[in-house]
């Protein structure tokens, strides 16, 4: 990228809201619409992912279309007119998050939690006892849980564990419609399944249906405190790769690891030594 | 081996040999997996190569254990280099395979259909018979069997899958035989449909002649000038999408979506069991026009005589040479592979198709790009429905301004259409577009009893009341009503349907059949389930508006075709007074 030359670069120009907008050429709708200043709600994307284009949250309407369209997977087409806060956007994003609200525990999403009070959803008018998602959750080791009632099919894990991030394949989407459910195969424990423990899934996951077990207790033990926690960036002492962490502390203790997005050398991802590999820091006396 | 991570659940020697004779049949690329290799750099490549071999892979494995043991998922993996958790996923995804242990009995399943035209036939009588008799019984979803209800579906435990009523009258589903204005059906019943001299006898590969003689070129000039439109239900111009993949270059293929599932359609299986030769032609046609080299038919598990037709036909007419390198002693390659699904509707959607193809969950894609550039293994595809590709056999033989010269201009040439229900001959009827609703009954020997409703177009489709039997079954004559011909679903109802029964089993349907990857679909389709069941399907207006509510983002916000029209029949029921408005 660096040695190209902005000049060479082809723009498209297409107008959000009114307002025409110029990017460069394969840049999504999203894109743009972050251009003109728009936020666009998004569950699903990730800026280190390939988009899944399943939530359709982000969708926005696009004229000529007959139906909305994801702006987080479109790409921009010149002369493209968007509206983003039209009536139709309005509903269909209020009914997405309607409707995972009444299926899905929704209590540690905090984004969700935002974007449906914005948009007015009531989860509450589906009758008495809609379906829910209701799994026992999974605790097979002492780095990560799994708490599927959490869990909004999003494949950010999937794709962090496979061809997006990790290349681990431990994990896929098994079953059909209501019934989805991510799983190793025939839902073996994740210690007897491919898993090498990166925990690049829990890094992505937007509903905290995948935890790290030392904020799982915590939670538990009702001390979850993330105002009081602080993030301290750092430089993983195991290899020479140079990945970035930002080790999150309460108490003096840390409670998870991540790496920055942004980071030129991770975007985000890390392997088991950097996001799990911190007891050396703190040693706890074992019986 | 690679860096795959496998349990230590080991393959039985009889599910090795089932799977390893299954994958030596389809054209996989050399399955020799080299020490060094690994899934990381070369994944793109090896999913081309292998993964497609997933599906008949699992359909082996099935056949042989009676489900799908991870013994054997893992003997897959190994064999096609996907990971196992992948292979689960897509095994678990489908209505023909069994994930959830083993089976207690050791004998056939038989698959009792419950949607609209066997539910109202008696289809959980037959169940509870079967029951009672000691059968695995499983409740399926439309088997495309709606002429002949209860419609069933044998899936052999070591033996090829069957169904009993292909061998007790394989025609008499074609009421119109020996009619001379037939032309789509023209040799059914006529021909040997496992013989290919049969088919010559006819007339057979006089079109492919004919098409070599006029080049390329002009047979796509002779496909757009016909007018012809797909017949899949999304009626879009067939000439456009040859030409579209004519002009890219690279590996092409010629894709026919036999996965015939709409409730209410059995067209395809017509034309696949009695004249499966023309179908191979056109599809040639097909190739020779756009210069694609290979052909697939993905067919719906459920249809094993379509399927063992097609397979035998394939197999006669490379032997004579009219598939191959070198057709017909020309100097094009064009040769064909039968996919078989494993019981999923979602998988009638093109790019969900695709990706069942594949090797992977049968998962619409977004749209764009299209197949014509992205198709089939991301290479340009021409996707066409069994009854779309055989009209193209009279267009390259009239031409195409003759074919245009028939039906009402709006709609051109011929058109199948499914007649069943409470009608007094149910079966395939073909027509030339125009007559309308009533002529189309009446053809079918009228309803029994008196016609309450038609359920036109499918599932995905709309009912409508007896007022409506002036309604010409055109594309322009439906869009203007706001309905749609879809697959060329005609099934009647009459006084005596419990309709809140049928409207709760058809909500049933789309909830068991969404694949689950959006949330508007996913959840949309279960919350209008539960509305029905919650209200014995006598929704208040209050529901009502709830249920526009779910429909309009179903509509606007899903991926597929399959939830924008999950709430078009529940509603039009409703519009209809079929359920609802009852206090």
């Amino acid at each position: 990228m660096s040695e190209q030359s902005t000049a060479t670069i082809s723009t498209v120009t297409v107008s959000i809201n009114g307002s025409s907008v110029t990017v460069p050429e394969g840049a999504s709708l999203k894109d743009a619409c972050g251009v003109a200043g728009v936020e666009i709600p998004t569950l699903c994307w990730a800026a280190n992912l390939t988009p899944a284009n399943a939530c359709r949250l982000c969708v926005v309407e696009v004229e000529n279309s007959r139906t909305l369209v994801p702006s987080c997977s479109r790409q921009v087409e010149e002369g493209m007119v968007v509206q983003t806060d039209s009536e139709r956007v309005h509903h269909s994003r209020r009914m997405v998050l309607e409707f995972l609200g009444s299926s899905v525990d929704l209590s540690q999403a905090d984004d969700l939690a935002r974007w449906s009070k914005a948009y007015g959803a009531d989860p509450d008018r589906y009758g008495n006892s809609p379906a829910r998602i209701e799994e026992e959750i999974k605790i097979q080791d002492n780095l990560y849980i799994r708490d599927y009632d959490k869990c909004v099919l999003c494949f950010k894990c999937v794709d962090a564990c496979g061809d997006d991030a990790q290349h681990t394949f431990a994990i896929a989407v098994s079953g059909r419609g209501f019934g989805a459910r991510i799983s190793t195969e025939f839902d073996v424990s994740l210690p007897d399944s491919a898993c090498v423990y990166c925990g690049n899934c829990v890094a992505v996951c937007p509903t905290n249906a995948l935890q790290f077990k030392s904020e799982f207790d915590l939670r538990e033990a009702a001390a979850w405190k993330p105002e009081e926690q602080t993030v301290t960036r750092t430089v993983c002492s195991y290899c020479g790769v140079g990945c970035n962490l930002e080790m999150h502390v309460q108490d003096n203790t840390i409670v998870k690891v991540t790496s920055p997005n942004d980071h030129s050398v991770t975007n985000g991802h890390l392997c088991i030594k950097g996001r799990f590999g911190w007891q050396y820091v703190q040693p706890v006396a074992t019986e | 081996m690679a860096d795959l991570h496998l349990t230590e659940d080991r393959a039985s020697a009889t599910e090795v040999a089932a799977i390893d004779a299954a994958i030596a049949a389809v054209s996989l690329d050399p399955a020799v997996v080299h020490e060094t290799e690994r899934l990381v750099r070369s994944g793109t490549k090896r999913k081309n190569d292998r993964r497609h071999g997933l599906l008949p892979a699992l359909h082996a494995l099935q056949k042989e254990s009676g489900w799908i043991s991870p013994g054997g998922v893992n003997h897959i993996a190994e064999v096609l280099q996907v990971p196992p958790a992948e292979a689960f996923g897509v095994a678990s995804f489908y209505e023909l395979f069994r994930v959830d242990g083993a089976p207690d009995q050791e004998d056939d399943v038989v698959h009792v259909c419950v949607d609209a035209a066997c539910q109202i036939a008696g289809a959980d009588q037959v169940i509870a018979d079967l029951e009672a008799a000691g059968k695995q019984v499983h409740r399926s979803p439309c088997l495309g069997q709606c002429e002949r209800p209860v419609a069933q579906f044998i899936q052999g435990r070591r033996k090829p899958d069957w169904v009993e009523a292909d061998a007790e009258d394989e025609l008499w589903n074609l009421p119109q035989k020996h009619d001379p204005s037939l032309k789509l059906l023209k040799r059914v019943g006529r021909i040997d449909p496992t013989s290919l001299d049969s088919y010559v006898g006819v007339g057979g590969y006089a079109a492919l002649s004919k098409a070599f003689a006029l080049g390329a070129d002009q047979v796509i000039e002779e496909v757009l000038a016909s007018g012809l439109m797909g017949r899949g239900g999304a009626a879009f111009p067939t000439g456009i999408k040859w030409q579209g993949v004519a002009g890219e270059s690279g590996q092409k293929h010629i894709v026919v979506n036999a996965d015939e599932s709409e409730p209410g359609t059995f067209k395809d299986r017509t034309i696949m069991e009695n004249d499966p030769f023309a179908l191979i032609e056109a599809m040639t046609i097909a190739g020779f026009a756009t210069g694609a080299t290979k052909g697939w038919i993905y067919i719906r598990g459920e249809y094993p005589l379509a399927t063992k037709r097609l397979e035998g036909a394939i197999v006669a007419a490379r032997e004579a040479g009219f598939l191959g390198e070198g057709i017909a002693r020309s100097s094009i390659d064009f040769d064909i592979e039968v996919r078989r699904g494993a019981g999923a509707y979602i998988c009638g959607e093109e790019t969900a198709l695709f990706n069942s193809l594949e090797g992977f969950r049968g998962e619409p894609r977004q749209k764009p790009p299209f197949p014509t550039t992205n198709g089939l293994f991301d290479q340009p595809t021409v996707i066409n429905n069994p009854e779309t590709l055989l009209n193209v056999l009279d267009i390259v033989q009239d031409g195409g301004a003759t074919y245009a010269s028939t039906g009402t201009g709006g709609s051109n040439g011929q058109k199948l259409f499914c007649l069943s229900g409470h009608v007094n001959r149910p079966g395939t009827y073909e027509v030339e577009f125009g007559p309308t609703l009533g002529d189309l009954l009446g053809l079918a020997g009228g309803a029994t009893g008196e016609l309450k409703a038609v359920l036109l177009g499918g599932a995905a489709g709309s009912f409508i009341g007896p007022d409506m039997l002036e309604l010409p079954l055109t594309m322009e004559a439906t869009r203007e009503a706001g309905l749609s011909l879809g697959s060329g679903v005609i099934m009647a109802f009459n006084d005596s349907t419990d309709f809140p029964a049928v409207l709760t089993r058809l909500a049933e349907f789309f909830k068991n059949e969404s694949c689950g990857q959006c949330v508007p679909c996913r959840v949309g389709a279960v919350r209008q389930h539960e509305m029905l069941v919650r209200t014995s399907a006598n929704p208040s207006e209050a529901d009502s508006q709830l249920l526009n509510e779910m429909d309009q983002v179903m509509k606007d916000a899903s991926i597929c075709g399959l939830g924008h029209t999950a709430s078009t029949a529940v509603r039009s029921a409703i519009a209809l007074g079929l359920i609802g408005g009852q206090s």
